[in-house]
């Protein structure tokens, strides 16, 4: 079923305009456990450059495993992938990077200014681009009157705009975007999205985590929807949405009644959870007769 | 500026925005004031027949009385490196704070480094600072001063650095209160260690005394603390103790002797086994 996820990935439709060259992502059976916990199984993958792509899924889906591994947080249990054309914790790379993570947190004891020009050392920019950067940064997630605040006086939101402003700064060639709304208000949302839409403007690549299918349906060029550790569907939001996802949570099935349940279309099988896509929503009702003697069905 | 220094400036820079310098100085301004105060009534001690001490006889209380102040200088500096050292790592992973700044270019070995290097910086201002103001304002109140100073502010500099490193070593895996806790109760144990040492010592029982030769391996705080002792205490106290033989060596405000060479190579040794230790762990731990 991995290879299948592969397949999917492969055959959805470029971007176009994408530039040419390395990918942005690229990723080949990645694969994390934690003890016997899966949190990301054979994940396989490009996204070009210049893309905005969706990373789907509900919560503990193993989107954050997955950035963590990218950048190098963590350590993959197998497989291998690749950032920008090198593998991935390749010091160097991580200039043209940016990164604004779920669990957002800064130097509290530092101003907002403090914190970029932190960020602009460590990247490292020029000293003589900083003011520029940061001002350009500030102005651009909207914190401008509060450069000079100390982050410790921020709000959740303040501090996930200084974080999105950090993962701006340099004029990285890609980012990755851990759930950038989830403290923000509806404008602050609309701004996300503009400031997607601006770096998608300039060629920057995008990696968008998040749980919130209107998030990523407003912004990506592609979207993988990703649950238990396993890419189900991905494609354009156009092919996606064509037919519907269908899981099915089933015990004591024989291969005989696999096979058959095969026969409702691409079926990912996880033991005791299936998930159908491109399932029209009136073959649902047959689906669940047909699943067996006991079983519980939720529909995506 | 390196990665390394940028992570150390960080490390002071927060440490002075969280007001620990500012508590620390007026704490150390306190302490010494009531002591120099403390150490100028002995100077107008009588005896019952009314005559004042003999300059040496001020002296050698002077020297005794010293060395148990900056016994509690030595505690607070052990204890505040250990308390400060224990969340150094673990709070900013458990918050997050370490995301943002490791997806940059910057190894784990350098926020490592950094940060015991501006705690260390913190240390031994801290140790120089402190001595300096006691054995100036003793020096002002009594006209002593320890034969040793300079080997005096090194080892008790040199204590709050390992209790330092351990507890940076310790930061790297447990959390914030978890390595603390750990660091104060192993140095608590070390001069624990040490007493039993000199206790075999005076027993001249060697199992006994190697309780002590092992504590002062596993965590030199102790052996620290005892060179520390001895750059404080008078060439006349020192002969009238060896005179008084092993027996007179149970007790944990005593040194006869110096630390050997090879105690203190190992020291060095030590401290490049902690760090190492402490750059492995944080490397290979996953945020």
């Amino acid at each position: 079923m991995v290879a299948g996820v592969a397949e999917e990935t492969k055959t959805a439709a470029p971007l176009e305009g994408a530039a040419a060259g390395t990918p942005a992502i690229k990723t080949v059976e990645l694969t994390k456990r934690f003890g016997r916990t899966v949190a990301l199984a054979g994940l396989t993958m490009t996204v070009p450059r210049g893309e905005v792509f969706g990373f789907l899924g509900p919560n503990g889906a193993g989107k954050t495993t997955a950035v963590k591994l990218l950048l190098g947080l963590l350590k993959p249990t197998s497989g291998s992938a690749s950032l920008l054309g090198r593998p991935i914790g390749h010091l160097q790379t991580r200039r043209r990077i940016g990164y604004l993570p779920e669990l957002f947190r800064y130097q509290s004891w530092l101003t907002a200014r403090e914190v970029l020009a932190l960020h602009c050392e460590l990247a490292p920019l020029p000293r003589s681009s900083w003011k520029d950067e940061i001002g350009s940064a500030m102005e651009t997630v909207g914190l401008a009157a509060r450069a000079n605040d100390r982050v410790g006086t921020f709000s959740k939101g303040m501090q996930q705009r200084l974080g999105l402003g950090a993962a701006l700064l340099g004029e990285p060639e890609l980012v990755f975007l851990d759930e950038p709304t989830s403290a923000l208000d509806p404008v602050g949302r609309h701004d996300v999205r503009e400031i997607i839409r601006g770096l998608a403007s300039r060629g920057t690549a995008v990696f968008l985590n998040s749980h919130l299918l209107s998030e990523v349906e407003q912004v990506c060029d592609r979207v993988a929807v990703v649950d238990h550790g396993r890419v189900i569907a991905a494609g354009t939001m156009e092919e996606l949405l064509r037919g519907t996802v269908v899981k099915v949570r089933v015990t004591g099935l024989t291969p005989a009644d696999r096979n058959n349940l095969s026969g409702f279309g691409a079926l990912d099988d996880e033991g005791d959870q299936l998930t159908f896509t491109n399932l029209e929503a009136s073959r649902v009702p047959d689906l669940v007769s047909a699943s067996c003697h006991r079983c519980s069905s939720s529909r995506g | 500026m390196p990665p390394v220094l940028v992570i150390a400036r960080l490390t002071i820079q927060e440490s002075s925005r969280r007001k620990l310098l500012i508590a620390l100085v007026v704490l150390t301004l306190i302490v010494v004031g009531f002591s120099a105060w403390g150490f100028y009534k002995i100077t107008t001690v009588t005896r019952p027949d009314g005559t004042p001490l003999e300059p040496a006889a001020i002296a050698l209380i002077t020297s005794q009385l010293l060395i148990v102040v900056t016994f509690m200088f030595s505690g607070v500096l052990a204890l505040s490196a250990a308390v400060v050292a224990g969340p150094l790592i673990s709070s900013e992973v458990e918050s997050g704070l370490l995301l943002s700044m490791l997806a940059r270019p910057l190894r784990r070995s350098e926020v490592v480094i950094g940060k015991w290097l501006g705690l260390a910086v913190l240390v031994a201002v801290y140790a120089a600072g402190s001595a300096i103001l006691e054995l100036a304002a003793v020096d002002l109140v009594t006209g002593y001063l320890p034969p040793h100073p300079v080997q005096l502010i090194l080892y008790v500099g040199a204590e709050g650095l390992a209790l330092l490193s351990l507890g940076l070593l310790l930061s790297t895996r447990l959390s914030g209160i978890t390595a603390g806790v750990i660091g104060l109760v192993a140095w608590l144990m070390g001069w624990i260690g040490g007493i039993v040492g000199d206790i075999g010592t005076a027993l001249q029982n060697q199992a006994i005394e190697n309780v002590g030769i092992i504590s002062h391996l596993l965590l030199p705080t102790d052996g620290l603390w005892r060179g520390a002792i001895y750059a404080m205490e008078p060439e006349a106290f020192l002969a009238s103790m060896r005179a008084a033989g092993l027996a007179a060596r149970a007790n944990p405000f005593l040194a006869v002797d110096p630390p050997p060479v090879s105690f203190l190579t190992w020291v060095v040794l030590w401290f490049a086994l902690i760090l190492g230790l402490s750059i492995l762990s944080f490397r290979t731990r996953e945020i």
